[in-house]
């Protein structure tokens, strides 16, 4: 069983969806990354989206391309955010790691070259923003061990879902709302109303992400969806805290939001 | 299948092109996609369009021998295809009036569009003047700056010009913007893609409406002269000019066909947008082709003298027609395209657009090599009024 499916596993025993921050690798600088994805798994993270720095993030908002500006000043790369997750590995074996980028950077190293080095790091799980799965190359990743996970959105029809489901593993992720990351205007009863035929169809955990700003709009989710993905809020923690403070400030967001998605029934 | 039946149902030419965006944009393409294969089918769209052409642009357009010039440079007979004198100056309408009429017959009320020297921002409000619709433009804080007279004109064309100031603030980061514009607002908004990339279907149909430019050369050229040129020179930023040219003369097996890239300070210098000439395959604004990037896949910024080549991409019927061997592809410096510029000015009494001007130039390296009963035709893809104030600054003066 891989990592994110005992995740899932053990989530669904204890009747609880599952809590996903999202960081880019390397903000603030590439020093402090990994010593935020421990804290992160601390305080009750399940599994951590890790972000691919990228020149032209197309699909995000202004606080997600601040975020890549910065890492990329420090020169943070594909292979640098690979020695990161194997750094967290060596103390932390259990929470599922899940790249989140863009196609160019694994484009550019070679889609077996990367699959082998990603399932070397420790690497679970990569979620490629602009390679939908007409283009996909899941089976690369599958055979190297690592889950390919797609985004769904209000705007997919029924038939593509199949698509989708032919080539994802590990989970599905569901865009809450059209637009880039960050957005506002969520709109929960339309969102939940989507999670039942996507779960059926994939048969595989979905978790739901884009515009989840807080502890409440967080257990609001947690009561239909297997996963709450929350981005654009956590980095605007890490944009505005002191650098010495990034790490407790975000325990105590995430500490927040998991009491919160802890008490909500199911 | 046949080089001019490409792309592939999936948009793929060759291991180029395809549909590389979020997954929110997916059915936006599809719907663009079976609207698209229907109205060209549409006998009714279809002359609704060539009569756009032929009474609010002016088309065809004329070829013109440029016969000083020609002598001057001492070989080849150049003749050019006169697509600066289509209305708004370049060859950018041809497309905006076919993307405007698909956006009418989709019911899309509001279009968008990117632009890097002006040129496509002002088609593109042009049309929705025209058509009655919002328009909203995304250009490159530099951009602004460098091509101020073109901002002006779509502002008095009734849109709004939205700088961008993220990344390099260019060509590039102002479709960044608007991909991110078309994501937020899918189902009210078309998306005028202003050149033949992005991603399927809009290599293909940008080609199509720009093949307008080919076809009728494939007449003119017999009509002046007997027979086709030995050679066709196109500019090569995002490439629609070039293919809209190139594309209807892939059969003609004989009529070489050369797509010039901006070198900017040099191609050795690695300050240049030349992807072709100096990049590798790679993933960007939802389609596979040549791009210049770094070891780590990250888009490398451009240099050019001119807005409208200064992209890091190039359109994936380029790649494949590179790789082919159907076409070929070099690089003009920024000096070099400088002083083709004031040439056409002295001998032709034609002020070309800086993009254009790398085409000019290229022409003016090999006619001299040729000869005199050669005939290379030259696509002149938009005028050079909106360049006054770069030149003018290059020069030392103060307009």
């Amino acid at each position: 069983m891989s990592r994110i499916q005992s995740t899932f596993a053990q989530l669904k025993a204890d009747n609880k969806a599952a809590l996903i921050p999202f960081i880019t690798a390397g903000d603030p600088d590439p020093q402090l990354t990994v010593a935020i994805m421990h804290g992160l798994a601390a305080a009750g993270a399940d599994i951590i989206e890790l972000g691919v720095p990228f020149s032209d993030p197309m699909a995000d908002g202004p606080t997600i391309q601040r975020a890549s500006e910065r890492a990329l000043k420090h020169g943070v790369g594909l292979r640098d955010v690979l020695t990161m997750v194997a750094e967290f590995r060596q103390t932390n074996t259990a929470t599922p790691v899940v790249l989140m980028g863009y196609a160019n950077p694994i484009e550019c190293m070679g889609y077996r070259d990367f699959a082998t080095a990603a399932a070397q790091a420790g690497v679970d799980g990569v979620l490629t923003v602009d390679i939908p799965p007409e283009e996909s190359v899941a089976e690369i990743f599958s055979a190297a061990g690592v889950d390919t996970i797609f985004l769904l959105s209000p705007t997919t029809p029924d038939v593509r879902i199949n698509l989708v489901a032919s080539k994802a593993s590990g989970f599905v992720y569901y865009v809450s709302l059209k637009g880039v990351t960050g957005s506002a205007n969520l709109d929960l009863a339309e969102v939940a109303s989507h999670i039942p035929v996507i779960r059926s169809r994939c048969g595989l955990p979905v978790g739901v992400g884009f515009g989840i700003r807080d502890a409440v709009t967080a257990a609001k989710i947690a009561q239909f969806a297997d996963a709450v993905v929350i981005g654009s809020r956590i980095v605007e923690e890490i944009e505005n805290s002191p650098r010495d403070s990034v790490v407790a400030n975000l325990t105590q967001f995430v500490t927040e939001v998991r009491i919160a998605m802890n008490a909500v029934v199911r | 299948m046949r080089i001019s039946e490409f792309p592939d149902a999936h948009g793929h030419f060759g291991q180029y092109g395809g549909i590389f965006v979020a997954e929110t944009l997916i059915a936006a393409l599809d719907e663009l996609r079976q609207e698209y294969d229907v109205a060209r089918k549409d006998p009714a769209f279809m002359s609704e369009f060539r009569h756009e052409l032929k009474h609010y642009v002016g088309r065809p357009s004329p070829i013109y021998h440029a016969k000083r010039w020609s002598e001057h440079l001492g070989g080849a007979q150049i003749y050019l295809k006169r697509e600066d004198l289509n209305h708004t100056g370049a060859h950018k309408i041809n497309n905006t009036i076919g993307q405007a009429l698909l956006a009418r017959r989709m019911g899309k009320k509001r279009v968008i569009a990117e632009t890097g020297a002006g040129q496509h921002g002002v088609a593109s409000a042009t049309v929705a003047a025209r058509y009655g619709m919002e328009c909203v433009v995304y250009m490159g804080a530099d951009d602004v700056v460098r091509q101020s007279p073109n901002v002006y004109r779509m502002k008095l064309l009734g849109a709004t010009v939205v700088p961008v100031s993220s990344g390099s603030k260019t060509l590039k980061d102002a479709l960044n913007e608007a991909m991110r514009d078309w994501v937020t607002n899918v189902a009210s908004t078309f998306y005028i893609l202003g050149t033949a990339a992005g991603p399927h279907p809009y290599p293909m149909l940008v080609r199509d409406f720009q093949s307008v430019i080919g076809e009728e050369c494939l007449t003119q050229m017999p009509e002046m002269l007997g027979r086709q040129p030995d050679a066709i020179i196109a500019c090569v930023g995002g490439g629609s000019n070039a293919i809209g040219i190139f594309h209807p003369y892939l059969h003609e097996k004989n009529v070489r066909l050369i797509g010039v890239e901006a070198g900017g300070d040099g191609v050795s210098t690695g300050r240049h947008a030349a992807p072709l000439s100096a990049g590798t395959p790679g993933v960007l604004h939802g389609f596979r082709s040549y791009l210049m990037q770094d070891d780590n896949g990250q888009i490398a910024e451009t240099h050019s003298v001119s807005a409208g080549l200064d992209y890091p991409g190039v359109g994936p019927e380029h790649a494949w027609l590179k790789d082919t061997g159907r076409a070929e592809y070099v690089a003009i410096n920024d000096d070099e395209a400088m002083a083709a510029f004031h040439d056409l000015c002295r001998f032709e009494g034609i002020i070309p657009a800086l993009e254009s001007s790398h085409a000019i130039a290229h022409a003016v390296k090999i006619a001299p090599t040729m000869s005199k009963d050669q005939v290379l035709l030259v696509n002149l893809s938009g005028r050079g009024d909106k360049d006054i104030n770069t030149v003018a600054k290059i020069a030392g003066i103060t307009l």
